[in-house]
């Protein structure tokens, strides 16, 4: 692809010629190890949860339940939820690449504590097997959600066994977001000021105070419906003058914050890749570091918008409301400084820049039409609606999945020494451009028009939306098995990444691709600001 | 001297200095600490709800807890405290036996608060105070002590028994980790690991003996005191 033909050399110590053994890969300590290890482990449940996406997509092209019965379909989506989040989204860029990525941008060798870090990895696979033991044994039927007296009383399927696979990875998350902030208050390297932090790590930063303060929340909460359901001991149980309301605002002190579990460390990706490809300084670093912390703090307020047609009082529902829209700032300040990074830069377009494209454009919907669900009065029209569904996929799919794509483009090189091949990866950054508008834009209509979300039967005249939006699901599945076959293709014929291909700045690219297992030879000194582009045009990456 | 090579070989690779090294650790501690204060604190939401809602039954429910026994435990609880405190001041200057006999006395009141839990326990499943289809409470006994015994559910006083056993339940298991890394830390220091330049296990585990002790010291007037006259 590049005109040079002198291809770099591979470096001769790297990370991962560090031992072959399944052991120096299972015992390892070094934070880039573990993140692949992490790698391998989302991948399997991300392909898991579309699995189930699949099912539920096919059922939902007729509008008879012909595929499978209604508590057939019940566990689909609460499977398929539950993966997805617990087991994917949560982990997946925090896991994947701040485990990478943060002692590098920082000029540390590792992160504080590498023996807990492994212990993430372990919690994790040990909290899957649970949830996979559940799986298999017959499945879920709560929604991801686990709403009491259902899960706690009714509810027939394996509701003890997810519930132990989530507290246990909830541990994993813990220690990754108490191994992050430690890291970053305590490691960085001599001239890197909290000011001149790559925006990746302010906005992990941000995303670990949520991990550490909100998932105890949800370990203690999700314990207590599997005591109920074990022991009887019913802490929720109206029959004791238990208050199901009560297990919805722990739940949901946890699980709305989680969100931007999901959502700061994409924006973290957003803004390191935008002002590569646009070869400018990012603009209002300031605004879009602090606006980070904004999200994460706000974050913790603003549960309650889910829980408007519960019998909360309407003046709680009142402030939940003002604070949900509070969130839209921080939100939009991103946006505005990613636009205007742009503004005059010179913006090139490969596979990770599409991404970003992807994510600004899709997130900006996704994020306005939060708006729409965090107002009274529209909510209750909606609520509990595709417009839901639509909304939420809009900023977890949109939004996350695009932004780890566009990671996984961008630091892939970094990660493994080896390009991608960037035509084909293009071809997949549009597929899964337009089919993921394809499977979800419906879905905001069909909500609004009154579709239900968690049925397996509708009326007729939602069929075609349906449909549109199936064969969506279809194109964006496509869309995501393209990355996986440039990746592959890469370990095998791709060409030398050398240390910089992008020519980007940043610690990380300054030493060589794959890393050695120790980083740095010698801990750098850092002397600028981040992100000193220069406006000219990179000769390698034109030609 | 040999301590200073001790020292020195503790060094892990990623740090620059012991000094670097042991305040990651600390602060980790201060985190882990909070990370417990958010687990432990969706029950003290649950139990303040659940205590404005049928305060009635939450007062007969303490009225059937030994204030004794709470107070034995708290006194012992807080020696604890005490002499791990001691534990930690002992490595820090060095005084290997000194240490070495305050980890072993605050084990010991460890382990004699877990026996008089036990004894409380026990006697709660002998009044079948114990939520489950054999739960018995004598509501005309209760009517002595609230003020509108009308009030009063049967219901509800077991709610108070299920919040005070998955409270002081949590607590238990905190109390038997934390002689688990006790006893570990006085095989540590019988070996003399610990010096004045090397001693951040035991403070760590200290602090986390002391939230253990700091969350009893919330416990226990919540589910004992609070409305008993």
């Amino acid at each position: 692809m590049t005109t040079d033909s002198a291809e770099p050399k591979y470096p001769e110590h790297t990370y991962l010629n560090d031992g072959y053994s399944l052991k120096s890969w299972l015992l390892t300590k070094d934070h880039k190890r573990i993140g692949i290890l992490y790698l391998i482990s989302i991948t399997f449940f991300f392909a898991l949860g579309g699995l189930f996406a699949l099912l539920i997509r096919l059922e939902l092209l007729t509008p008879q339940g012909d595929l499978m019965q209604s508590d057939t379909y019940n566990k689909m989506f609460t499977m398929h939820g539950i993966v997805m989040i617990f087991f994917f989204l949560v982990p997946s860029i925090p896991a994947v690449f701040g485990n990478f990525l943060v002692p590098i941008m920082i000029g540390a060798r590792d992160l504080a504590f590498p023996r807990l870090n492994l212990a993430s990895w372990y919690m994790y696979m040990a909290g899957a097997v649970f949830a996979l033991y559940a799986i298999v044994s017959g499945g879920v039927d709560t929604g991801w959600t686990f709403y009491t007296p259902y899960s706690t009383a009714h509810a027939d399927s394996h509701v003890i066994s997810t519930a132990v696979g989530i507290l246990i990875m909830g541990f994993s998350s813990i220690f990754t977001g108490l191994n992050f902030i430690v890291t970053i208050h305590r490691m960085r390297a001599p001239g890197m000021t909290w000011f001149r932090l790559p925006l990746f790590i302010w906005a992990h930063y941000a995303t670990s105070l949520i991990m550490i303060l909100g998932t105890p929340v949800l370990g203690i909460t999700i314990a207590l419906v599997g005591v109920e359901r074990a022991l009887g001991l019913g802490i929720f149980d109206p029959a004791n003058g238990g208050d199901p309301l009560l297990f919805q605002h722990l739940f949901w002190f946890y699980s709305h914050p989680a969100v931007y579990i999901m959502i700061l460390p994409a924006m973290g990706v957003i803004s390191e890749v935008i002002t590569c490809f646009a070869r400018k300084v990012i603009f209002g670093y300031g605004f879009i570091a602090t606006s980070s912390m904004l999200i994460a703090i706000l974050g913790f307020f603003v549960w309650g918008h889910h829980m408007y047609v519960s019998s909360q009082s309407e003046y709680a529902g009142l402030i939940f409301s003002a604070l949900s829209f509070l969130v839209a700032i921080p939100s939009a300040i991103k946006v505005f400084n990613w636009t205007a990074t742009l503004y005059k830069g010179s913006i090139t377009f490969e596979a990770p820049m599409l991404y970003v494209f992807g994510f600004i454009g899709v997130f900006t919907i996704g994020g306005l039409t939060g708006l729409f669900l965090a107002a009274l009065g529209m909510d209750r029209h909606v609520h509990d609606t595709y417009f839901v569904v639509a909304h939420f996929h809009y900023i977890m799919v949109g939004g996350a999945l695009m932004a780890y794509l566009a990671a996984m483009h961008f630091w892939w090189p970094k990660m493994t020494g080896k390009r991608y091949p960037e035509g084909l990866a293009m071809v997949g950054a549009i597929a899964v451009f337009v089919g993921f508008n394809m499977t979800f834009f419906p879905q905001f209509i069909l909500g609004y028009l009154g579709m239900p979300r968690h049925y397996h039967e509708y009326v007729p005249e939602f069929q075609f939306l349906h449909i549109m939006s199936t064969a969506g699901a279809s194109v964006l599945g496509v869309g995501y098995l393209i990355p996986g076959v440039c990746f592959l293709w890469s370990l095998i014929h791709g060409r030398n990444a050398g240390p910089n291909p992008w020519e980007a700045k940043g610690l990380e690219w300054t030493i060589p691709s794959p890393p050695p297992t120790h980083n740095f030879e010698e801990i750098p000194v850092v002397t600028e600001e981040p992100y000193q582009y220069t406006s000219e045009a990179s000769s390698v990456r034109h030609s | 001297m040999s301590d200073t090579l001790n020292g020195q070989s503790r060094l892990a690779h990623h740090f620059v200095d012991l000094q670097q090294q042991k305040s990651a650790a600390t602060l980790g501690m201060w985190l882990f600490l909070a990370t417990e204060v958010l687990f432990f604190g969706g029950l003290f939401v649950a139990y303040t709800l659940y205590k404005l809602k049928y305060y009635e039954a939450f007062v007969a429910g303490s009225h059937e807890l030994s204030i004794t026994l709470g107070c034995v435990n708290t006194a012992i609880l807080i020696t604890s405290s005490l002499t791990m405190a001691l534990g930690v001041y002992g490595a820090q200057t060095g005084r290997k036996a000194f240490a070495c006999n305050s980890l072993l006395a605050t084990l010991a009141l460890a382990g004699a608060f877990l026996v008089v839990k036990y004894f409380e326990w026990s006697a709660k499943f002998e009044h079948h105070l114990v939520p489950g289809p054999d739960f018995q409470f004598d509501v005309t006994h209760a009517a002595a002590v609230v003020a509108n015994p009308e009030l009063l559910r049967i219901e509800h006083v077991k709610m108070f028994f299920i919040l005070y056993y998955i409270m002081t339940g949590l607590h238990g298991i905190h109390v038997v980790a934390g002689i688990g890394v006790i006893a570990w830390l006085y095989t540590q220091a019988r070996k003399g690991v610990y010096s004045a330049e090397y001693y951040t296990p035991v403070e760590l585990v200290g602090l986390y003996w002391h939230f253990v002790d700091i969350v009893w010291i919330f416990l226990f007037p919540l589910l004992y005191l609070l409305g008993r006259h």
